[in-house]
């Protein structure tokens, strides 16, 4: 694609955000501006901050890919993703505020007071950071590799370059700013084009989303295969494609049945729960339960809370948060929609992730008007790998110079993102074939089944022990991890296997309550002498000034 | 890290109170009160540790009827679209119902559940507060 806009776009965004990045180091004067910003950041800015920096590379492009691809059923995600913050508004927001916590491992330390688990929370914030940074950093890659054809490394390694040293020049203060900018930037950047495209799809007379004969072609179209699948062809037939054959189709040619993807009209636009398909059913309501809980556990979600200034203002500005991020989910259904219309070859290539990017200039044509959208879009996909990653990046380093360096100070920060960074740009430059929207569901179900039952728990009932909390954590949380192994790196599974690693939600979180709470009532001996004080801290509001 | 700064209480000085304020005996003693009643909370006094109780019940059962909305609300939607599957073909303004439900009127549904948690956490607070202030209402 030779879109002359998309290159300068994409380098405008991230001098932008260095420069902010830079702007902010000129403001930040001491450790403690440093590292939280001094808790000075206004409540609308912290929201739009939280929101920049949880609308990621998943967000952005992967549901719109999945829309594409398997139809109403992965609508859930944005639901999941939006309703996370809910919850996280009801049981965490305000009294994790008030207990003073900066990191996950700093909530155990205080609530329980055990030195071991919170070497096992540093352990699991290290790995869910990880396991959600990887998809990022493949994401900008691959991003890069459809709109410029630049190698796949290069805006891997492009935006972990940035990202690493922003955050260890800038810290969190720049890092506010720039997040910031970037929900507005990446809102824009999917809330234009789509008008856009709306009008499109009025002046080309509505074409129907599902035609009774399924998709077609509405230009000649040539298609690479990428990812090797059965194809039924219109008269019947099957054909077996491997990655690297060519097809060729006609302006109106209907578009084949791919394996895998829901191309018949029925099984897109209505939901798949529906009759003797129980594994369905569950595999939804683990999707639900993982989203709907994980986003609480996620560590850079957490450390923002700490930039409120008190226990009431992290509620309001959560509820911000939850308006920013729902206006947001509104954008990508219509471009997973109208792919449908009009970038229907990406169904054959298996690169969906792809449509948010492709969509514009596919359906507005190579004029000045297409072009310009899609850099716009290019630009947007940029800001959210920039800022998820930044995010990330500030809270695994915070943990790793807390907890495993063993340095409060500036330069221990800067070192500590050093390694934080470098881990996962070395294992997205090694694994490119994993799924983004598939890998950032799994760090969900993990956070869901380790950290969710800790901070509940932690928060609403005395009774919690640090043995409990240990237990709970390595019974769910090492559940969710090993099928997320197993799904990433082990055999192809079929059946109530598949479904069960696939999305682990389900059972992984009642375990982790379940065995939090029995065993903390069988060493009840062992909770915490001060837990009456805690509690108070937690939820005593900050007017009586205790 | 940690903020140790915000719960360590700290000693009010007490206020000189203007001349003309003298008379307005009540006020001081309501002051006393409040103080024996913070120093209750500070000390975990079992009057103290009963009024946390209290809160932390009234918050966790708000925030158990909130997800409870929620939970019938959205995760009820899978499971009526199983056992009714022709829910799924109901179509408004040409779309179908579950694309609307899912795609458009969760999100402000669970924004108008986060105000209304918002509001009411606030006023359960805002009860503590006088409470602890005015103990003997």
């Amino acid at each position: 694609m030779g879109n002359g806009y998309v290159v300068p776009a994409i380098v405008a965004v991230t001098l932008i955000t260095v420069a902010i990045g830079f702007y902010g180091l000129r403001l930040a004067r001491t450790t403690s501006d440093f590292l939280v910003a001094s808790r000075a950041v206004s409540p609308t800015w912290n929201a739009a901050a939280i929101g920049g920096e949880y609308l990621s590379a998943a967000s952005f492009l992967g549901i719109a890919g999945l829309i594409l691809k398997y139809g109403v059923d992965v609508l859930w995600y944005p639901v999941g993703f939006a309703a996370g913050y809910l919850a996280l508004l009801l049981f965490v927001a305000a009294p994790l505020r008030r207990s003073g916590a900066f990191t996950l491992p700093d909530f155990c330390e205080l609530r329980l007071g055990s030195r071991r688990l919170r070497i096992l929370a540093t352990v699991f914030v290290i790995f869910i950071g990880w396991l959600y940074l990887v998809p990022q950093l493949q994401g900008a890659g691959l991003t890069l590799a459809t709109v410029t054809g630049a190698a796949y490394p290069v805006g891997a390694l492009l935006v972990a370059v940035v990202v690493t040293a922003n955050v260890a020049l800038g810290g969190m203060r720049a890092v506010t700013f720039v997040q910031a900018f970037q929900y507005w930037l990446k809102l824009t950047a999917l809330a234009v084009p789509a008008i856009f495209l709306a009008l499109q799809w009025q002046a080309d007379a509505r074409p129907a989303v599902t035609p009774p004969d399924g998709p077609i072609f509405r230009t000649s179209t040539t298609v690479v295969v990428e990812h090797r699948a059965t194809l039924t062809l219109p008269d019947g037939q099957t054909r077996e494609v491997r990655p690297g054959d060519e097809l060729s189709f006609a302006a109106g040619d209907p578009v084949p049945e791919v394996s895998g993807v829901a191309t018949d009209a029925a099984d897109w636009l209505l939901p798949s729960t529906a009759g003797d398909d129980d594994r369905g059913l569950f595999a939804t309501y683990s999707l639900i339960l993982a989203t709907f809980l994980g986003t609480m556990g996620l560590p850079h979600v957490l450390v923002r809370f700490y930039t409120n200034p008190d226990g009431a203002a992290a509620r309001r500005t959560t509820l911000v948060v939850l308006a920013l991020v729902g206006a947001f989910y509104l954008l990508p259904t219509i471009y997973g929609v109208l792919g449908r219309i009009y970038t229907p070859q990406l169904l054959l290539t298996g690169q969906t992730d792809a449509v948010v990017v492709l969509l514009p200039g596919a359906a507005l044509g190579d004029g000045t008007t297409g072009r310009l959208l899609a850099a716009l879009v290019a630009a947007g996909a940029f800001a959210a790998f920039l800022s998820t990653s930044s995010g990330l990046l500030t809270s695994v380093a915070g943990v790793i110079s807390t907890d495993v360096l063993g340095r409060g100070s500036v330069r221990g920060f800067r070192l500590a993102t050093v390694i934080a960074g470098g881990v996962p740009a070395v294992l997205a430059l090694n694994v490119s074939g994993l799924d983004v929207s598939q890998v950032v569901g799994l760090a969900f179900a993990v956070a869901a089944s380790s950290f969710c039952p800790l901070l509940v728990l932690g928060i609403w009932w005395r009774g919690l022990t640090d043995l409990g909390a240990a237990a709970g954590v390595l019974a769910g949380g090492g559940a969710a991890i090993a099928s997320v192994l197993v799904t990433v790196l082990g055999p192809e599974l079929s059946g109530w296997p598949a479904t069960l690693t696939g999305q682990p939600a389900a059972w992984t979180v009642p375990l982790a309550f379940t065995v939090m709470v029995a065993v903390s009532v069988a060493s009840r001996r062992r909770a915490p002498a001060d837990v009456g004080a805690t509690m108070l801290r937690l939820h005593a509001p900050e007017a009586l000034r205790l | 890290m940690t903020a140790t700064d915000d719960v360590v209480p700290a000693p009010r000085a007490p206020e000189a109170l203007p001349r003309t304020r003298i008379v307005l005996a009540e006020v001081s003693r309501r002051d006393d009160r409040a103080d024996r009643t913070r120093a209750e909370l500070a000390q975990q006094t079992r009057v103290g540790e009963a009024l946390v109780r209290g809160l932390v019940r009234a918050q966790f059962a708000l925030a158990l009827r909130m997800s409870l909305v929620v939970a019938i609300g959205l995760g009820g939607l899978p499971w009526l679209f199983a056992i009714a599957p022709s829910v799924g073909r109901v179509t408004v303004l040409g779309v179908n119902l579950p694309w609307l439900l899912l795609g458009v009127a969760s999100f402000p549904f669970l924004i108008a559940v986060g105000w209304a948690y918002v509001r009411l956490a606030e006023r359960n607070e805002q009860d503590f507060t006088d409470l602890v202030q005015r103990p003997e209402r």
